[in-house]
C-alpha cells in the first residue's frame, strides 16, 4: 500500500542512529519492558552510563557472550542499581569524566519498589545526578510471575493467585512515585510504553535537571498479564485511559503536570477484560462484581486524586 | 614520620596516602573511627575523595563496587554485622574481578550481639574469592593498606582484599607508627589503571549472565588468579621491605621455629601475645615457636607444610568456630600435610571468642595440656558454672 512519495520521502531522512538497546536481545514478544528501555536509552543517548537490576531486563539482554547494550552497562545485583550508579557518579567525579555524561539506574518493580527500596532511597535522598527508571510491569516476572508491591488489586500472579478464599493479590500498589517525591527530590515522573513520546520527552526532560530524579513506566508483560503479544501498546493506552495508572509528574514532592483523560475516559473493565491475570473477576456472581466495584473506586480515586478528568 | 596514634587513624593513614578516588562506609562499633577519620580529612581537604554516607553496608560495598566498576581505586571498612549484610555484593564483587579494599575491624556476630574482638565475621568469607590479610599491630594494618592495592591491582590478579585487624585490640590502641608519606606512597603504588572499566568512549558490558556453558570457566580463572596472588602476596612484601624496611612475613611468618618441637598457629593481634609467651617459655627451656599465618585466603599450604616439616606439636589457636565442623584453619593445616611424609599432631582451640581476654597463663595452659596430650576442639577459659542450668 505504500506509495512511492512517502518511500521517496523516508529515504532522505537521516540514517535511524543505531539504536542503544540493539534489536536480536531474547526478550519475549510484545515485552512491554524491552521496548521502554529501548526508548528510554534512545532518548538519553550514546553518552550515558547505565547499572541495572537483576530481573527479565538483565537477563534477556546480557546473555554471554552476547550484550544488547552499546553504552557503558553494568549489572551487580538484584537490588543495588541504584547504589552501583552512584558509586559510579562518584568515580566519574573523582576522575574528571562526569562532564556532560548520563547515568542511568534501572530495575524492575521488584528490584525498585520491594528489595532495592533501601538503596533507591539512599540515592535519592544524596542529591546524585542520577536518573532511576523503574520498569513496572507489576510483578517478578523473571522468576515466573510472583506478585510484587506493585502488583496491582486483585491480579492473579504465582504467589496471589484467586481461589475458593482468594480473588487475588490482597493489596492495592505501592505508592512509589509518591514515597520517590516524599525526597524532594527535583523530579519524579509516570510514563508509558502506550505514549512513547510522552515517555522520551520526560527522559529527555529528566537528564536536563540536575540531581536524582525517578521515572516510573508502566510495561505490559503479555506473558504474565495474559494478553495478545500484539496488544502490549492498547493494554498500556487502556492502563491510562481507565485511570488506574496516573501519569504525572511531580517537582520537589508536588505533583505539577498531569496527562488528562477527559472524555476518552474508558470503564475499567476495557483494560482488566483483555487480560488473563483478571479473568477471575468476570466471573458471575455478586462478590465479583464486589471486587470490580473496589477497582472502579481505585481509578475514581486515582483521578480525583490526580484531577485526570 | 613517627607518630603515636590510634589503630583506626593508623588505617585512615595508609588508606589516605593510597590516594583512593571512592570511600563509602556506614558505620558499625569498633570501625567506626576509622571512617570518621577519613571523612575528617575528606572535610579539611586533606584528601582528595569522594565520601558517600549510605544507608546501610550492602549499599556501601555497592558504591565501592559502582566506583572500581568505572575505573577508580575504592575503600571501605566495616566488621561484624556490616561484614555479613555486605555479604551478596562481596561475591559479587570477587566475581567482577574488582580490586576493591575493605578493612574489617574484626568482631564477633551476633547473636547474642556482642561487640567485641573475635574473627567469626571474616572467616565467613573464605570462599568468596577475596584475598584475605590479617594484621598483628597497628604498625603492619597501616603498611598492610597500600599493599592490599597493590596486590589486588595487579593485572595478573584483579582480585578484592580484605584487610583483617582485631576490633578494639588494634583499632583503639595507641601505639607508634611509622606513618608513609604521599611521596613514599605514589613512588610504590602506581595509579590504577584496569584494562576493563566502564567508559562511555569504549562501551562494555559488565555483569553479564553466565550460563552452564560458560560459568564454570569464571570460577576456574577466579581460582587461578587467588592462586597466582601466592607470588603477588610475597613480591609486594619484598618489594616493601626493599623500600621501607619494614617486613611481617608475607604469606606467613615465623618466630623461633628453627629448633622448636611445638609451635602455635593463629593469626592477628594474637600473634604478638604468643610472641610473649614463646619467649618465657623459651626461657623455661621449652623448644617452642610461632607460626603466623598472614594471608589466609590464599591458603598459604606450601608454607605451612614447610614450616611444619620438623614440628612434632601443633597448636592452632582460632577466634572462630565453624559450627557443627571444626577449626577452619585447623582443619586446612591437616589438610596440607595430609600428604608430605611428616604428619605433626595437631591440636586445635578456640580462643578468645566474643573478646574473651586471653591473657599468657592461658596460652601456658594450653601448651601444657598439648605437651601431655593432644587436644581437639577445646574452648580456651570456658566457664562451666555458666553452663549450668539454674536449679
Ligand atoms: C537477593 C535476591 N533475591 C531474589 C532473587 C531472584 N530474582 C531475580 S529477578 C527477580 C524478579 C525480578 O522482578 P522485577 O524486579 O519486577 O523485574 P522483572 O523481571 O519483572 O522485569 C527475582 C525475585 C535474586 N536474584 N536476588
Ligand atoms: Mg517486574
Amino acid at each position: 500500500m505504500s506509495d512511492t512519495k512517502t518511500k521517496k520521502k523516508r529515504k532522505e531522512k537521516p540514517p535511524i542512529e543505531e539504536p542503544l538497546l540493539a534489536p536480536g536481545h531474547r526478550a519475549c514478544s510484545g515485552c512491554g519492558e524491552s521496548l521502554g528501555a529501548k526508548l528510554v536509552m534512545d532518548a538519553a543517548g550514546p553518552n550515558t552510563y547505565a547499572t541495572c537490576c537483576t530481573g527479565c531486563l538483565e537477563v534477556f539482554s546480557t546473555p554471554y557472550p552476547e550484550s544488547a547494550w552499546k553504552m557503558p552497562w553494568i549489572h551487580s545485583l538484584f537490588e543495588n542499581s541504584s547504589a552501583v550508579a552512584a558509586g559510579i557518579e562518584a568515580a566519574l567525579i573523582a576522575q574528571g569524566r562526569d562532564k556532560d555524561v548520563n547515568i542511568i539506574a534501572m530495575g524492575g518493580d521488584g528490584g525498585t519498589a520491594d528489595i532495592g527500596i533501601g538503596c533507591l532511597s539512599g540515592m535519592l535522598e544524596r542529591g546524585h545526578n542520577i536518573l532511576y527508571v523503574c520498569f513496572d510491569n507489576e510483578a517478578y516476572m523473571n522468576t515466573g510471575v510472583q506478585r510484587s508491591g506493585l502488583t496491582p488489586f486483585d491480579a492473579r500472579t504465582s504467589t496471589s493467585p484467586p481461589g475458593k478464599r482468594s480473588w487475588g493479590n490482597k493489596t492495592t500498589k505501592k505508592n512509589l512515585p509518591g514515597i520517590a517525591g516524599a525526597h524532594g527530590i527535583p523530579y519524579v515522573a509516570t510514563a508509558t510504553v502506550g505514549y512513547p513520546n510522552d515517555l522520551i520527552n520526560k527522559v529527555k526532560k529528566a537528564l536536563k535537571i540536575q540531581g536524582p530524579k525517578y521515572m516510573q513506566v508502566h510495561v505490559p508483560c503479555p506473558l504474565g498479564w495474559i494478553h495478545p503479544t500484539d496488544q502490549t501498546i492498547e493494554i498500556a493506552k487502556l492502563a491510562v485511559l481507565t485511570g488506574l495508572i496516573p501519569i504525572y509528574e511531580m517537582e520537589y514532592g508536588e505533583v505539577t503536570r498531569v496527562r488528562k483523560i477527559g472524555k476518552n475516559r474508558r470503564p475499567v473493565e476495557d483494560y482488566l477484560k483483555p487480560q488473563g491475570r483478571f479473568r477471575h473477576l468476570f466471573a458471575k456472581g455478586a462478590e465479583a462484581e464486589e471486587e470490580l466495584e473496589k477497582i472502579r473506586q481505585i481509578a475514581e480515586d486515582n483521578i480525583k486524586k490526580f484531577g485526570l478528568a | 614520620m613517627k607518630e603515636f596514634i590510634e589503630g583506626s587513624m593508623a588505617v585512615a593513614r595508609g588508606v589516605a596516602v593510597c590516594r583512593p578516588h571512592v570511600v563509602s562506609a556506614y558505620p558499625i562499633t569498633p570501625q567506626t573511627h576509622i571512617v570518621e577519620h577519613l571523612s575528617e580529612m575528606v572535610a579539611d581537604g586533606d584528601l582528595d575523595s569522594q565520601f558517600i554516607n549510605v544507608e546501610s553496608e550492602f549499599g556501601a560495598a555497592s558504591v565501592v563496587l559502582g566506583a572500581a566498576a568505572a575505573g577508580g581505586r575504592s575503600y571501605s571498612a566495616t566488621t561484624s554485622q556490616g561484614l555479613l549484610l555486605m555479604g551478596e555484593v562481596l561475591f559479587n564483587i570477587a566475581g567482577l574481578r574488582l580490586p576493591i579494599s575493605i578493612t574489617v575491624a574484626n568482631r564477633a556476630v551476633s547473636a547474642p550481639i556482642n561487640i567485641w574482638n573475635d574473627h567469626s565475621d571474616a572467616m565467613v568469607f573464605r570462599d568468596a574469592g577475596w584475598i584475605m590479610l590479617f594484621a598483628e599491630d597497628n604498625q603492619e594494618v597501616h603498611d598492610m593498606q597500600i599493599q592490599a592495592y597493590k596486590i589486588g591491582e595487579n593485572p595478573e590478579i584483579m582480585l578484592p582484599v580484605l584487610v583483617n585487624m582485631d576490633g578494639f585490640i588494634l583499632t583503639h590502641a595507641y601505639e607508634t607508627v611509622e606513618t608513609i608519606s604521599q611521596k613514599e606512597a605514589d613512588d610504590f603504588l602506581p595509579p590504577f589503571k584496569p584494562e576493563y572499566y566502564l567508559d562511555v568512549n569504549k562501551p562494555i558490558t559488565m555483569g553479564v549472565l553466565g550460563d552452564p556453558n560458560y560459568y564454570l570457566e569464571t570460577r576456574y580463572s577466579l581460582q587461578e588468579a587467588i592462586d597466582e596472588s601466592r607470588d603477588v602476596v610475597k613480591q609486594v612484601a619484598r618489594e616493601f621491605k626493599e623500600k621501607f624496611g619494614r617486613w611481617y612475613g608475607d604469606l606467613i611468618d615465623t618466630y623461633r621455629t628453627e629448633d622448636a618441637d611445638t609451635v602455635f598457629v593463629a593469626m592477628g593481634s594474637l600473634v604478638g601475645t604468643i610472641k610473649d609467651t614463646v619467649d618465657e617459655l623459651r626461657d623455661k627451656g621449652e623448644k617452642v615457636g610461632l607460626l603466623k599465618i598472614r594471608c589466609y585466603r590464599p591458603w598459604p599450604g606450601e608454607e605451612v607444610v614447610e614450616s611444619l616439616k620438623n614440628i612434632d606439636n601443633v597448636i592452632v589457636l582460632e577466634k572462630a568456630v565453624s559450627l557443627g565442623a571444626s577449626g577452619m584453619m585447623a582443619d586446612e593445616i591437616k589438610a596440607s600435610l595430609f600428604d608430605t611424609p611428616h604428619r605433626p599432631k595437631i591440636s586445635n582451640f578456640f580462643i578468645g571468642l566474643g573478646g574473651r581476654d586471653i591473657p599468657k597463663e592461658s596460652l601456658i595452659k594450653v601448651y601444657n595440656q598439648v605437651k601431655e596430650k593432644p587436644q581437639y576442639n577445646q574452648f580456651v577459659d570456658l566457664k562451666p558454672e555458666l553452663l549450668e542450668y539454674p536449679s
